[in-house]
């Protein structure tokens, strides 16, 4: 059997003094999409935070494995030089740092650490260009301060952008959908799909079902509380969008534990 | 506080030699300034003003006046001098003839002080001493032991093709005081650019006045990167009249201790747009006193002044802004924003608005803080490690102030001078 591409067991997080993921267990797969939907506050981000390694999130119990390595002993940017991306659902500005120093900055950390030499500048420059176009994204954006101004939306481009020029390996999108006008979501599905390799995987976060309906999940696994309490094909999140997920927490699965 | 007599004695008299051969309106002026001077010295931190800046140690220290300039080598100062600018050196207060750009003449009138007494007295007397609104011993004493400075004249309507470059170079452990005027008459521009820079510990006791008549637009920006042991007093006190605009970007980076006087008045329908960054690293302490007063309606200012404090360093802002009975639609907006990166570094900021008028806007905040964790977070996700995250976001910080430079050769002075410090990121490749 070969090796997932992240496997979750058991997780248990707390911030401050609150648990908030109470056991989670999921398994990703080379080449697949999971969705993972669920009420406001019931632990999605904090799992989508866990697993970027994001300060103040303290793991009480459990394990993840990243290509078979423990994911929660290496540091953030080891993370990411190791294929990890997590697309924000609150982008940060970064004031005073231009958008394209900071991707090369990035590009070229993950690079040396995979044993490159430092992109070329023609070829970094080209790169770049090619996938704006892809995002639809005015290369002025390039020069402007990191998210700084950007609108909702364009912020959420800048996110896809980065996954674009990035490469990773495991993608976390956290909401990526959320604040987008329609053809926004087209634009950052097209992004996103771009990506798509039997390699890559994609854990995305959403509220609806519409991106589903670009990006089409393999899984649809659904939270309440700091767990999965339920999970199923595509159609699950269909079922969601019709009934809300007043009937799962009532199910007798939501209520096991 | 009045100084010892033995103290007092040299610089009385210097300031009755520099008075025999003044015109009598500036003998009178240095006369009753060494008056004051000799009974109430430099500043005490009792008065509200200098709480924080502790300038007694300046009588500790028994700086001579600076007898002679300095010997420096010409290549040296060149190199510090930007290109496409006209120059003027002054070597411990001394005019560097050789290295300084002959005096314009006609429209625009720009020689150094010596110059400008012999052959424009009738244009000091116009502007001298009208812009100085403050009243402490380091004014006394400017006024009454200056002796090296620039005077800088633009006729109505006149625009001056580059900048004027001033350098001030220390190289003694002495005082150097100096003084320039600037007189822009109705719709000229200028631009100045005031370098302070040293090679010794000494005390630069230094004031600009300028008077800006109807429309008159002044481009200013004032380097302070003296030695490490040095301290630094500099006044840049304007007056504006109807409709005139003031820039200001200040960057405070050297010294030991410097204190920084920045003070407008705006006429009616006036604009301000000042910016600053202290650097207070190792054990500096920078203290920039702004006061902005809206004497006319429809003013409009805007203050961005922002701190690094590390190390043992310790920055200082006071901000005031005034808007006088009458001074109706004023628009002022002051932001002071600071970061505080050691435990052992230490931020003062003290925001007032005193506001005599109705129908105004005025807001301002302070912020001290350390660097955004949340954003550090975003660039780790993104590969870079954490030193590397920490310098990217300082290096932000900082970039801001210089990217508001819009004089080019002095934009790449200070990124050449500062980069460097950002030994974690690579930036030569910088767009
Ligand atoms: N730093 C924190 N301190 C205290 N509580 C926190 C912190 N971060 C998250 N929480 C709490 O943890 C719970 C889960 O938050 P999380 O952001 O993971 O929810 P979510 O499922 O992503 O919700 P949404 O759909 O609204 O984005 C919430 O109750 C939230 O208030
Ligand atoms: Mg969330």
């Amino acid at each position: 059997m070969t090796q997932p591409l992240l496997k979750i067991e058991n997780l248990h997080a707390r911030v401050e003094d609150k648990e908030i993921l109470k056991g989670i267990d999921l398994t990703l797969d080379h080449g697949q999409v999971h969705a993972i939907m669920g009420p406001n506050g019931s632990g999605k981000s904090t799992l989508a935070n866990v697993l970027a390694g994001r300060p103040g999130y303290q793991v009480t119990e459990g394990k993840v494995w990243y290509r078979g390595r423990d994911l929660l002993a290496m540091a953030p940017e080891e993370r990411a030089r190791e294929g990890v991306f997590l697309a924000f659902q609150y982008p940060v500005e970064v004031p005073g740092v231009s958008n394209i120093y900071f991707l090369k900055a990035a590009l070229n950390a993950i690079r040396k650490h995979r044993g490159e030499a430092e992109v070329d500048a023609m070829d970094f420059i080209a790169l770049v260009k090619d996938k704006m176009k892809l995002m639809d994204m005015d290369e002025q954006f390039l020069y402007r301060a990191i998210n700084e101004g950007f609108s909702g939306g364009e912020k959420k481009r800048n996110e896809i952008l980065q996954m674009l020029v990035l490469e990773p390996t495991l993608c976390i999108l956290d909401e990526i959908d959320s604040g987008l006008d329609i053809d926004a979501l087209k634009v950052v599905a097209r992004g996103i799909e771009a990506l798509r390799s039997p390699q890559r995987s994609f854990l995305m976060v959403t509220h609806y079902q519409r991106l589903l309906d670009y990006v089409r999940p393999d899984v649809v696994h659904v939270f309440a509380a700091g767990r999965i309490v339920k999970s199923g094909g595509p159609e699950l999140a269909k079922e969601l969008e019709a009934k809300g997920y007043g009937w799962i927490e009532s199910h007798p699965e939501a209520q096991a534990s | 506080m009045s100084l010892p007599a033995e103290i007092l004695e040299p610089y009385r008299l210097r300031s009755a030699s520099l008075a025999d051969n003044d015109p009598v309106w500036l003998a009178g002026l240095r006369h009753r300034a060494m008056a004051c001077f000799a009974e109430r010295g430099f500043p005490s931190p009792r008065a509200e003003d200098w709480k924080y800046t502790n300038v007694t140690a300046i009588e500790r220290k028994r700086f001579p006046l600076a007898a002679a300039p300095g010997e420096v080598d010409a290549a040296w100062v060149k190199a510090r001098l930007l290109p496409d600018c006209w120059h003027l050196v002054l070597i411990d207060g001394y005019v560097h003839h050789d290295l300084s750009h002959p005096a314009l003449a006609g429209d625009v009138v720009f020689c150094d002080m010596g110059a400008a007494l012999r052959r424009h007295a009738d244009l000091l007397t116009q502007g001298f001493g009208q812009a100085v609104d403050e009243d402490h011993g380091f004014i006394d004493f400017n006024t009454a032991l200056f002796h090296g400075g620039a005077l800088i004249y633009l006729k109505a309507g006149t625009r001056l093709a580059q900048p004027i470059q001033i350098l001030h170079l220390q190289t003694q452990e002495a005082i150097a005081p100096t003084r320039h005027l600037i007189v822009l008459e109705g719709g000229s521009e200028a631009t100045v650019i005031e370098s302070f820079i040293g090679r010794a510990g000494g005390l630069t006791a230094h004031v600009t006045e300028a008077v800006l008549d109807r429309e008159a637009r002044l481009r200013h920006f004032k380097i302070q990167e003296e030695h490490d042991r040095a301290v630094h007093f500099g006044g840049f006190y304007v007056q504006q009249a109807t409709g005139a605009r003031c820039r200001q970007v200040h960057f405070a980076l050297g010294g030991l201790l410097a204190r920084s006087e920045i003070h407008h008045r705006l006429g009616r329908g006036g604009e301000a747009i000042l910016e600053g960054l202290h650097w207070a690293d190792g054990r500096r302490h920078l203290d920039s006193h702004i006061r902005l007063i809206h004497a006319e309606p429809e003013g409009a200012s805007r203050e961005t002044y922002k701190a690094i404090a590390e190390q043992r360093g310790r920055s200082v802002f006071q901000g005031r802004i005034v808007v006088e009975p009458g001074a109706q639609k004023t628009d002022a907006v002051m932001n002071n924003r600071n970061l505080l990166l050691s435990d052992d570094a230490e931020i003062d900021s003290k925001p007032q608005l005193e506001i005599y008028a109705d129908d105004v806007q005025c807001t301002h905040g302070v912020t001290v803080g350390q660097l955004d964790e949340n954003a550090l977070f975003y660039l780790e996700t993104r590969g870079i490690d954490r030193e590397a995250a920490r310098q990217l976001l300082l290096y932000g910080f900082v970039n801001e102030c210089i990217e508001a430079v819009d004089v080019e050769p002095l934009r790449a002075y200070l990124h050449r001078r500062l980069d460097s410090r950002f030994n974690a990121i690579e930036l030569e490749d910088l767009p």
